[in-house]
């Protein structure tokens, strides 16, 4: 093996693969050769650093300098400069803020610096397609350590005393579902594990970078969920729209079959486990456990009612375990360091981490990995760096489609499973999606039930009919046409939903619209009463207005309209007229002296 | 998403049939077939019609109904033909709330077509899609493999214009 002196880590998860991370590789490894450093220098390509905001990113080790924007371009400069002379390339480092001093190193980052990664902690950090980098870390002692040194109960106690609860979304204690599918009698001694990698939630993608930048934390997990609940095969359910995760999870299982750590006789034990994956096809459903399973089973992903759960009766009838991505992610770290360790972080009810996935108006859009209990203020203000462009923080969204919103004034609220159900909202996987004062809460519930009518698999009434006609009293009020009595008949609706709905997508639908009628009541009615919309994006309730005092008469903004809605002559004041206007917006475009507004 | 029977006659290959035929006798008689045959079949001929539906039905032996509708039933499945340039433009929580409906909206109109369809000259095919996870360079979308992040509606012409 040869030493290098330096490694230079270049994220390839979706994000920076999207902006370029794989022709920077090239030019790196091109360049290395060039100026004679490839023997000194080797290139790393690694799983998601979190900071998709500000990618592609490069790390280089010993120094640690957190190089971010990076183009091919800037390649020559980096290996000449840093790797060959040792000066850090100052203008390439992270940078917060405008005016804020650069930044050397990862850790020091506000970003980083209120972040504790379990979950993701090897992301970013190895090459995913390398099981020795992953060894190297401590990969598989835990499950060398279960099989040798432990009876399956000895393992599920360990589990149940970290307290750690499902990070899929409902949060129903792992280490309970561990010891139901234990003790569970199958027919014919046949169990299964399954991991749910259906990442349904469109603003949430930690189950991706956890599988793009770490897959074999969870292939050691589930074969360690094997051996304590009884199970010799398994299966990895994935979304066929991620095909990096796709490739690097079977990359992943290859090497761990060649290294005797999946198939028979693992560790020389006796212990057989092999894993399988099962590509899905596109079901927001299919995130629903039974739905899941039987979505594997080859058929229509349509849930079905439970009893019996699945740690009874699940895939091909015989009892299974099923835990989301992140939760196996966890199950190594926990073993390695002690339940006790991982039940000291994070609150009471919620012990250990919670990754977000940080979307919408926010300046640090990526992935963050906090202590349960963090408050909301923390995730937007310090790790994320507030609203871009000096906007005003509106709220925030969790759960997605399932779950509700946080208003600004609760924006000191602990984020546990416990605290979030408190106010109607709900921890969910993890999708943390920020609103500024331009979205309009009414338009944002609207767009989640268009979500859920478009996903919904029809087999029960009230989720396939109940949500259309959600769907069509909020396009009501948002068009204009609302009354007070269609408020009153929505929240009826979503009562109902609510109690009838089969499966839980059906019974969590309503949760967008309840959660803003709530929180954001005063802008339904501003909906209903006034016919305006206070965020000025419901098209039907805008007005175009023009300020006579400021229009100078230059005619662009008449020339601009499609509509031919703008009346006036050459050095006078324009007009609107509001019945042909469409309300596209064209004319505020394109006025120079900022003399339209809409309200 | 608009999923409805295709009115492109069909024009598999024997290539690809035989191709299909040695996917169908690989998976015949597991359990769960179905999904990894139809996704295999998708990506031999690129979409489902009805001719294959029957081959897949035939050669697995289960019901053509069922066949139908587990292809019918999930987004990644499609009954018609797509482009030679395939658009997906996220319509996911991150992106809405970033103005992709904008976006969405200006390649409608370039392109003339709505999503779920194609363009007469069956260059492009249009569709929404939930979440590609590039959230953080949202609003985005994907033309083939290439991926468009951080868009606005008036970048929608010169990025169509590359694809000749």
């Amino acid at each position: 093996m040869n030493f290098v002196r330096s490694h230079i880590l270049v994220c390839t998860g979706t994000g920076c693969s999207s902006s370029n991370s794989p022709k920077i590789i090239e030019a790196f490894e091109r360049e290395l050769k060039a100026q004679g450093m490839d023997q000194e220098a080797r290139v790393v390509k690694t799983g998601c650093f979190g900071l998709c905001a500000m990618g592609p990113v490069v790390l280089i080790y010993p120094e640690g300098a957190f190089y971010t924007h990076v183009t091919p371009d800037d390649v020559p400069e980096i290996v000449s400069e840093h790797i060959v002379k040792g000066r850090i390339v100052q203008r390439l480092l992270h940078k917060e803020g405008e005016n804020a001093e650069k930044v050397t190193s990862l850790s020091d980052t506000r970003f980083y610096k209120n972040q504790y990664r379990i979950a993701l902690r090897n992301c970013g950090v190895i090459n995913p397609e390398s099981i020795d980098e992953y060894i190297g870390t401590g990969g598989y002692e835990a499950l060398g350590r279960a099989l040798t040194e432990q009876t399956p109960q000895q393992v599920i106690d360990a589990i149940l005393a970290s307290g750690l609860r499902g990070r899929g979304g409902a949060g129903f204690p792992t280490g309970r579902k561990w010891q139901m599918t234990h003790d569970a009698v199958s027919p014919d001694g046949v169990k299964f594990v399954c991991c749910n990698a259906d990442e349904g939630d469109p603003g949430a993608f930690m189950d991706r970078s956890v599988l793009e930048g770490d897959p074999h934390s969870v292939i050691e997990a589930m074969t360690i969920a094997g051996y304590a609940i009884g199970a010799h095969q398994g299966y990895i359910y994935v979304r066929a729209e991620y095909p990096i995760a796709v490739h690097r999870l079977q990359v992943a299982i290859d090497q761990a079959r060649e290294y005797g750590l999946l198939g028979k006789n693992i560790f020389e034990t006796g212990f057989d486990f092999d894993l399988e994956l099962r590509l899905g096809a596109g079901a927001f459903v299919c995130g629903e456990e039974t739905a899941l399973m039987t979505s594997i089973e080859g058929k229509r992903g349509e849930p079905h009612p439970r009893p019996p759960f699945p740690a009874n009766k699940g895939l091909f009838q015989r009892p299974t375990l099923l835990n989301n991505v992140e939760t196996y992610a966890n199950i190594t770290w926990i073993l390695n360091n002690g339940p006790d360790k991982f039940a000291a972080i994070g609150t009471k009810g919620s012990t250990g981490t919670k990754v977000f996935a940080l979307g919408g108006k926010i300046t640090n859009t990526g992935l963050v990995e906090i202590p349960m209990g963090t408050t909301l203020r923390t995730v937007i203000e310090d790790i994320g760096g507030g609203c871009p462009n000096g906007k005003k923080f509106k709220a925030a969204q969790t759960g997605g489609p399932s779950g509700g919103c946080i208003p600004a004034s609760l924006i000191d609220t602990p984020m546990d499973y416990d605290s979030l159900g408190a106010i109607g909202s709900m921890m969910g996987s993890g999708g943390l999606i920020v609103m500024d004062e331009d979205n309009c809460m009414v338009d944002i519930a609207k767009f989640f039930l268009e979500f859920i009518i478009d996903e919904s698999c029809g087999k029960c009434s009230p989720c396939r009919i109940g949500t259309k006609r959600l769907y069509d009293l909020l396009t009501k009020i948002t068009e204009g046409n609302g009354t007070l009595e269609d408020i009153t008949t929505i929240e009826e609706l979503c009562e109902h939903i609510k109690q009838s709905a089969l499966c839980g997508l059906g019974q969590t639908a309503p949760n967008p619209v309840l959660s803003t009628l709530h929180h954001f009541r005063d802008e339904y009615i501003a909906h209903v009463v006034e016919k305006r919309c206070p965020a000025g994006v419901c098209k039907n309730l805008l007005h175009f207005v023009i300020d006579p005092g400021k229009c100078k008469g230059c005619t662009l903004c008449a020339k601009n309209c499609p509509a031919g809605a703008i009346m006036g002559a050459v050095k006078a004041p324009h007009v609107i007229d509001p019945n042909k206007c469409i309300k596209c917006g064209a004319c505020m475009d394109n006025c120079r002296f900022g003399a339209i507004s809409k309200h | 998403m608009p999923n409805v029977k295709t009115v492109v006659p069909y024009n598999g290959t024997p290539e690809q049939e035989a191709r299909l035929r040695s996917v169908i006798a690989e998976h015949k008689g597991q359990p769960g077939a179905t999904m990894p045959v139809l996704q295999a079949a998708q990506e031999i001929f690129g979409y489902l019609p009805e001719e294959v539906q029957i081959m897949v039905a035939e050669g697995l032996d289960i019901p053509l109904s069922e066949v139908y509708g587990v292809a019918s039933f999930y987004a990644q499945f499609t009954l018609n033909p797509k482009g030679k340039y395939q658009i997906s433009l996220c319509l996911g929580t991150a992106c809405y709330v970033k103005g992709a409906s904008d976006v969405l909206e200006a390649v409608q109109q370039r392109l003339g077509i709505k999503p779920g369809s194609i363009t007469p000259d069956g260059k492009f095919s249009l569709d929404a899609c939930r979440c590609i996870g590039a959230c953080g360079l949202a609003p985005v979308m994907m033309i083939n493999n290439d991926v468009y992040g951080r868009l606005t509606p008036d970048q929608v012409g010169a990025i169509l214009d590359r694809y000749e």
